[in-house]
């Protein structure tokens, strides 16, 4: 049934396409695109002028981008917008807002639009650490394009201080909480004034917890995102990690930690060690008065990091034609040479292989080479948490992990909770 | 009284009456009466999803909420940040405008201090709170710290993320209510401090026999202000704390919004709205039938 | 809101003499005692703004520390500006204000007008079904009134944004009782002259309620100024989004934060306000002591 219905998709498509070049000089093809920023920074600028480059090279087509807020604004905006018949034809989202967007209705899969060869081959052009979050049940439902993990970064001058190699960063849980305990430093009484590491835990702590339990070897949840695994064993032991760091080894402030504040933490040389995202580095590159450096996360069996950031995603409501249309934005916004460009313009990773063989990625690196770290870190990244009821199983999760850090659950108690949570809303989804 | 030209209750009065109303009923009615009989309605159907249609559940939702650990968590601090915000504000409100009201050194100034708070928009100032109860470096640390104090994370610990969040709450409303304070305080005649200071009561006794006495309709309107307010200010909690650590700051009014806006469950978000309405409507009735009785303003 | 009490105990009161001044001044010790408690509160209360105001005009690196000697700069008020549009934020927040405001002034007129000149059957029930918006204020209908918005195909427009408070209990309740201390006798003597409803209206009640028009304008300017949950709900754009919501989206940045920029934003988003405020302190505070005296 669903093969009939996506040959017949096709064979709308290909008409589609008939008639555009039948009527292509006649009228342009107009794409709305949404792209989840505050307007007027200098991100702006850029995707204008892409934007601009695009339509130069295809003459029927032309893109209204359309700067809707924070990637919260523009989920709310385009779910609110498909409700009313008038979604955009593409847009940029979080990527964990894959499942929303599939059981609203509003977006069509990539595979349905990939007719020729030379299209299956681009999407199998990303990196595959970046596609888990795009593909549920067979189908790519978006196309990576702004995408982080989370990394270390280090304060080279308390490692020597501490007397340790400012140059090697810890490799696995025992020596970050060995170093820890080095570069922890307390005043005469006893007050700490440098923390050895700090991993922040508010607003989305379920994002760097991932870090512990990738590390730990096991995954949050399953692949059709109804299914989530809270309460096993080694998540537990994942959570009960963190929570030693602070509560046992002394090495991590107690409590939850501001994501907001942490770069600033780390600036203020209070914190020696810190986990956040590769978006950062620009940031952090700027305003530390220090030597800093840029490390993979310290691995426990193994290495891990979940991925974060958006994708792109094509609206079903849009006409065959504009499909079409927006496929081809999209593949060209993706080309090697334009990933490229945008990853060094805004600190994202670059999302395939062949953006880091351009000269221009070669280049960069050369003169300032922490970006790469992201990039080889990405051979053990997973899929960021994502269930259906995403928000909702998110915060279930989120409240079980701060409850564990400020002390009022047990991680077993914290987890369990957390996972009866997700059972009782994901139960629907099966 | 002279009888109105138009005559009382003639028809064209009537007419001219309605008509003027007219405007401002409509509105009243379409996004105050109408929402409020509607949240009950719509809590009776699950959120309409994709395909999927609103289903009528009749009660389901409220079964739910009793059964929803952060609904109880969310209310009980909802009634805590009540305790802690509504007292507390109004005493310092009647302090403050006491205070400016006598001749004090820098009046002008004072008066202009404690009512910055009031223009100042809370989503901004509550990312000034955030450096100061930043732990370390932050201003309130860096104070304690001069006294040897150890730091604290304000915001990141259970017991103290609520009580941080009703000290800035406490903060924007107290000069605001100031200002209905000092209103008051201006209309109380000279003559009746000076007598009871010719009695030889002492400043004390006088305050608690003739000031506070006299000052209690504000102090009723204030504390009516205050209540509404207290299940109504949530501004800050977007960048204080989100509801956290582990929903210990999450009031029902932020909740509603969690559950509404973000996990788009409008048919479980009108069951709590109900909750409030409720708290808000027996507020209502207290005063109506208690505090009403006490004050009579008309 | 229901500040109405007050002022109607204002308009009923006879007007005193200001400042009874020996209730909290007896001694010097007193004296010194109230001067220092009402000080330290002052600076308690002030706080925030004097970070601010320090913050914004130092390099980012003091905005932890104070050093009486570090470089004054208005670069984070140039990067505040260039990271958002605020000029387009300032247009959207005052064409929101002055909306709610002129709604609410004239319906809150024509409402009032009618309570307190008028009798018509219904008129008392009309009355207290008014004032239960004192108490159920829009803030907390966000979710129907979000449904109501989005059926009339309004969300992300200023009209969503201003609708629900167009019409203001608080505002009919005070001008109700503003009208009511207005001699008949005038508006007979303008009836005499030829004047009808709404003329009587414009040239008698009006003009004799002008401080509080005043003092409720400050109020609502003020609330609405500075308000975010609904504007937040019913925004998605530039185009309408308000200040504060601007502010917050500005301010939430996955690269953490950057105080000395987003107090420079603090500043010039509640300048205007903080600004009138200092202009017209003097006429505010009268205004709500005077609303309806005459």
């Amino acid at each position: 049934m669903r093969k009939l219905f996506s040959g017949l998709n096709q064979i709308a498509a290909g008409l589609g396409i008939a008639l555009s070049v039948a009527a292509a000089p006649a009228i342009a093809t107009d794409l709305t695109f949404f792209y989840p920023v505050a307007v007027g920074g200098p991100v702006t600028k850029i995707v204008d002028d892409m934007a601009a480059a695009f339509e130069k090279e295809h003459p029927g087509i032309r893109i209204k981008p359309v700067y809707s807020g924070s990637y919260q604004d523009t989920i709310t905006k385009v779910l609110t917008a498909n409700k009313g018949g008038d979604a955009p034809h593409v847009s940029v989202l979080l990527s964990t807002d894959m499942y929303t967007l599939i059981d609203e209705d509003a977006i069509v899969p990539f595979d349905e639009l990939a007719r020729s060869d030379e299209d299956r081959a681009w999407m199998q052009g990303f990196f595959p650490g970046f596609m888990k979050n795009s593909q549920t049940g067979g189908k790519t439902w978006g196309i990576p394009f702004q995408r982080s993990t989370v990394v270390m970064y280090w304060n080279k001058d308390l490692f020597k201080a501490a007397g340790l190699d400012p140059e090697r960063p810890p490799q696995n849980w025992q020596e970050l909480v060995d170093y820890g305990r080095k570069l922890t430093q307390r005043d005469a009484s006893g007050k700490v004034t440098t923390w050895g590491v700090q991993v922040p835990s508010s607003g989305f702590p379920y994002w760097l917890f991932q870090t512990f339990t990738t590390q730990a070897g096991v995954e949050l949840m399953n692949a059709a995102g109804t299914q989530t695994y809270f309460d096993k064993p080694e998540v537990i032991e994942a959570l009960q990690y963190w929570v030693d760091l602070s509560r046992k080894h002394g090495v991590h402030p107690q409590g939850v930690v501001e994501w907001g504040t942490t770069p600033k933490d780390f600036f203020e040389r209070k914190a020696a060690i810190i986990y956040t995202t590769t978006g950062n580095l620009t940031n952090i590159r700027n305003n530390a008065g220090f030597d800093f450096g840029v490390a993979m996360l310290p691995a426990g069996k193994q290495r891990g990091t979940p991925t974060g950031g958006g994708n792109f995603h094509i609206f079903k409501r849009a006409t065959a034609e504009e499909r079409e249309a927006a496929m081809k934005f999209v593949k060209w916004m993706t080309a090697p040479q334009r990933a490229a460009e945008w990853a060094i313009a805004t600190g994202y990773v670059a999302v395939s292989p062949a953006a880091w063989e351009t000269e221009t990625m070669k280049k960069y690196v050369a003169d300032f080479p922490a970006p790469t770290v992201a990039r080889d870190q990405l051979q053990y990244a997973v899929a960021e948490l994502s269930t259906h009821e995403n928000q909702r199983v998110t915060k279930a999760l989120n409240d079980g992990l701060q409850a564990a850090l400020t002390g009022t659950k047990t991680p077993a108690q914290a987890m369990q909770d957390a996972q009866r949570e997700a059972e009782r809303i994901l139960r629907a989804y099966r | 009284m002279t009888a109105h030209p138009l005559g009382n209750g003639g028809r064209l009065a009537a007419i001219h009456g309605w008509l003027l109303l007219l405007p401002a009923a409509v509105l009243l009615a379409a996004f105050t009466h109408y929402p409020a009989v509607a949240t009950f309605w719509h809590s009776l159907f699950t959120t309409p999803r994709g395909n999927r249609p609103a289903r009528f559940i009749g009660a389901d939702h409220y079964r739910d909420m009793l059964a929803d650990p952060i609904f109880w968590t969310a209310l009980q601090n909802n009634l805590v940040f009540a305790a802690g915000t509504i007292l507390p504000s109004i005493a310092l409100a009647m302090a403050m405008a006491l205070w400016v009201n006598a001749r004090i050194a820098g009046r002008g100034l004072l008066r202009l201090a404690y009512f910055t708070p009031t223009v100042l928009p809370m989503i901004a100032v509550a990312n000034i709170w955030l450096f100061f109860y930043t732990p370390d470096y932050g201003l309130f640390d860096q104070v304690r710290g001069l006294f040897g104090l150890p730091a604290v994370n304000w915001l990141g610990s259970g017991d103290t993320a609520l009580g941080a969040v009703i000290v800035v709450t406490v903060w924007k409303e107290a000069g605001f209510f100031m200002i209905f304070y000092l209103a008051a305080l201006q209309q109380i005649p000279p003559e009746l401090g000076e007598a009871a200071q010719l009695e030889g009561a002492s400043r004390w006794q006088r305050f608690w026999r003739v000031t506070f006495p006299l000052l209690m309709p504000t102090t009723l309107f204030v504390l009516i202000n205050a209540t509404i307010n207290a299940f109504r200010l949530v501004d800050h909690l977007f960048v204080m704390t989100r509801g956290g650590p582990d929903n210990a700051t999450s009031l029902l009014l932020y909740y509603i919004y969690e559950v509404g806006f973000k996990f788009w469950d409008q048919g479980y978000a009108a069951a709590l709205t109900m909750v409030l309405l409720s708290l808000l409507a027996t507020v209502a009735l207290l005063k109506f039938f208690w505090l009403e009785r006490k004050v009579h303003y008309q | 809101m229901s500040e109405s009490v007050q002022l109607t105990r204002a308009l009923v009161r006879p007007i005193a003499s200001p400042a009874p001044s020996g209730l909290l001044a007896d001694g010097r010790i007193d004296r010194l005692l109230n001067t220092t408690g009402a000080w330290a509160l002052g600076i308690l209360w002030l706080a925030p703004l004097l970070y601010a105001v320090w913050t914004a005009f130092h390099p980012s690196a003091y905005s932890t520390r104070f050093d009486l000697f570090a470089p004054l700069t208005l670069e984070n008020f140039r990067a505040a500006w260039a990271a958002a549009p605020f000029p387009r934020y300032f247009l959207n927040t005052s064409i929101l204000v002055a909306t709610i405001l002129a709604g609410q002034l004239v319906l809150g007129t024509l409402a009032a007008y009618a309570f307190a000149r008028f009798s018509f059957p219904g008129r008392d029930i009309a009355f207290a079904l008014v004032l239960i918006q004192l108490m159920i204020m829009p803030d907390v209908l966000v979710v129907e009134n979000y449904r109501s918005i989005h059926a009339l195909g309004l969300v992300d427009t200023i009209p969503a944004m201003a609708l629900p408070y167009m019409a203001s209990a608080f505002g009919i309740f005070l001008l109700r009782q503003t009208f009511k201390t207005i001699p008949r006798e005038l508006e007979e003597a303008a009836r005499i002259e030829g004047c009808g409803t709404l003329g009587i209206l414009w040239r008698v009640y009006v003009p004799l309620a002008k401080p509080t028009y005043l003092a409720y304008a400050l109020v609502s300017v003020s609330h609405h100024w500075n308000n975010f949950l609904w504007p937040l709900i019913v925004t998605n754009t530039v185009e309408t989004r308000p200040l504060t919501v601007g502010l917050a989206v500005f301010a939430g940045t996955d690269q953490g934060i950057d105080w000395a920029i987003i107090t420079a934003a603090t500043l010039l988003a509640s300048g205007p306000l903080l600004i009138a405020f200092l202009l017209f302190q003097r006429q505010f505070v009268q205004s709500f002591l005077r609303a309806g005296i005459r």
